[in-house]
């Protein structure tokens, strides 16, 4: 199976081309008649008011708002349900500003602030992340570009890409005989696969025009890889390193929970052995956010590097 | 060879025959093709949709090798691609990441910055100017800085032309080169590529499905049967006086007539049939 999907990119500058089309009407109306009108200071902004494409706004700000009341309000209805042993939303959001008013204290090394926490499963993935990315991106390179390799490594992927990364932390805690070399190590198993699938998919499907350009000019091996190849993989590159990054932040929160030390997995594993469920909620929502947080910077960065095609 | 023999042979295509493998077994594309262009020459090679112009442009491009029969260009044998037959593509193929003048500079730095047999690498102002000259040559100096994806299709395919003259290649291979243009900016590329081609005297062999493009632009025009298994059917010579203007050919007996005569043979005699594919 190829997970070669690159559609997110398209659909938020897409979104942004249609932002800046219902913000530019209501620019130009504001800007007219705040001409017309100067003196009277009050007037413009009444005037500007029925030329702003209110249902636009509307359209864009409540759905999403819609759906977090649903999800606090399911939330509310089964903390009255389970008696508060779910704490309720007003709760939570106390214990939550209490939290974030020193997210970096350290008692010890199992008692440290939220923000320690994350940074230190951020540190695992980055480590985890940046060797798979070493490794992964120059073999995808190499099975991409020769079909021999490619026919040599497809059974071991395919055998070992849906084997859970989990299943490699205790040969990581053998092999490397502590519990964070062996959180690291389950991180780059479960981010190398999307990161050689994507670039040697993104290496077969370069554009035969463009190879057909480089033979014609007759180009150094080289100029094809700095010039022709490594350009048109990189948008296929990014995308792996995307998935890789989302299954990466998901694989280290269980990671941690068996491996312990300091980071958000652990810290859920360690609220839970608290009893404090609140901690719990908030880590969810912390998890979630920051996860939000690092598919978005990839997905400008995936931005930034895809260039218009061959269309023929 | 005497110089003569070698000029007014300057392609020579003898006896080749092309042949693809496909899933459903062999399909073959060409057939018995011989041809010669001249040194100076511009030819134009024209049938409809799947005739194999483009195969045939192909092999003489290099980057397809027949399945029987021998091509020669300068008196050596074509074994592959290479910057003295250069190639404007269909679709322009320019390098979407690079701008207008780093995609004309990459096949410059690599015919002219390297030591060549017979001549020095060049200094990168000397491939810098060249560079500058290509887009000059086709009035794109102010876009150098721009990528693909910020001109318009007819600039784009200046740019690719300008890349593949920027080469100074023997001879000049073109797919189709207008085929995705709308007939404005056609009929003035057109009109620039005769001007430029009269000016640096290069031997030119263009795929198109235009009749008017064909007897407009060309010295010959080479007419192909139709697929599978196609061949060259008819070859007229189109002995217009240069420099032509389309203006003053619009109603000229000659060029009515040659244009009849490749009606004539598209339509008329090679009525595409359509199959069910």
């Amino acid at each position: 199976m190829v997970s070669a999907v690159f559609h997110s990119p398209l659909d938020v500058s897409a979104e942004g081309s249609a932002i800046k089309k219902e913000a530019a009407p209501a620019y130009s109306a504001g800007a007219g008649s705040l001409k017309d009108t100067k003196p009277a200071s009050q007037v413009p902004a009444e005037k500007a008011a029925p030329g702003y494409d209110w249902s636009g706004l509307l359209l864009k700000v409540l759905p999403p708002f819609f759906g977090l009341a649903l999800l606090v309000g399911i939330w509310a209805m089964v903390s009255i349900g389970t008696a508060s042993s779910i704490p309720s939303p007003l709760e939570t959001w106390k214990q939550a500003v209490v939290i974030f008013s020193d997210p970096f204290y350290s008692k010890g090394p199992n008692d440290q602030g939220v923000g320690w926490n994350i940074l230190f499963s951020l540190k695992r993935v980055a480590v985890g992340f940046g060797l798979a990315a070493v490794v992964g991106i120059p073999v995808g390179f190499l099975i991409g570009r020769f079909e021999f390799l490619s026919r040599m490594f497809n059974p071991l992927i395919s055998l070992l890409r849906p084997v859970s990364p989990l299943a490699w932390l205790p040969i990581g805690l053998l092999v490397f005989k502590g519990a964070n070399p062996a959180a690291i190590w389950t991180i780059f198993i479960c981010s190398i696969w999307p990161m050689i699938i994507n670039t040697a998919v993104g290496v077969q499907r370069v554009p035969q025009d463009y190879m057909n350009v480089a033979r014609v000019l007759n180009l150094s091996e080289w100029k094809i890889v700095t010039k022709i190849l490594f350009p048109s993989v990189l948008p296929y590159m990014l995308t792996g390193v995307r998935l890789a990054v989302g299954t990466a932040w998901l694989v280290i929160v269980a990671a941690e929970m068996l491996t312990g030390g300091v980071g958000i997995g652990f810290w859920v594993w360690d609220e839970w052995n608290n009893l404090n469920v609140k901690n719990i909620i908030i880590a969810i929502f912390v998890i979630g956010i920051v996860g939000l947080l690092l598919e978005y910077a990839l997905i400008k960065l995936a931005t930034a590097f895809t260039f218009e095609e061959v269309k023929s | 060879m005497s110089i003569e023999s070698m000029n007014s042979k300057y392609i020579e295509i003898q006896g080749v025959e092309q042949t693809f493998k496909t899933k459903k077994g062999q399909f073959p594309a060409l057939r018995d093709i011989n041809l010669t262009v001249a040194k100076g020459e511009f030819v134009a090679l024209i049938g409809h949709s799947g005739c194999g112009k483009s195969t045939l442009l192909n092999l003489i491009a290099g980057l397809t090798l027949p399945t029987q029969g021998s091509l020669i260009c300068a008196s050596r044998e074509i074994a592959g691609p290479g910057p003295e037959r250069a190639v404007v593509f269909q679709n322009h193929s320019l390098l979407p990441w690079l701008t207008c003048f780093e995609n004309i500079y990459l096949g410059v730095e690599r015919v002219f910055g390297t030591r060549n047999p017979g001549a020095a690498a060049e200094s990168k102002a000397q491939l810098k100017a060249r560079t500058d000259a290509a887009l000059a040559l086709v009035g794109l100096t102010a876009a150098a800085q721009k990528r693909p994806g910020e001109i318009s299709g007819g600039m784009k395919q200046r740019v690719g032309i300008a890349r593949a003259l920027a080469m100074e290649p023997k001879v000049l291979l073109m797919d189709e080169p207008f085929g995705a243009l709308d007939a404005l900016t056609r009929a003035k590329l057109q009109d620039e590529l005769l001007e430029i081609v009269a000016r640096t005297e290069s031997t030119v062999v263009m795929v198109t499905h235009d009749v008017d493009e064909a007897v407009l632009l060309s010295d010959k025009i080479v007419m192909m049967t139709n697929g599978p298994a196609a061949t060259i059917g008819e070859v007229l010579s189109v002995d217009l006086p240069r420099p032509r203007n389309r203006v003053a050919l619009a109603d000229s007996p000659e060029y009515l007539g040659h244009r009849k005569a490749v009606i004539d043979f598209l339509y008329t005699r090679q009525a595409h049939v359509e199959k069910a594919a």
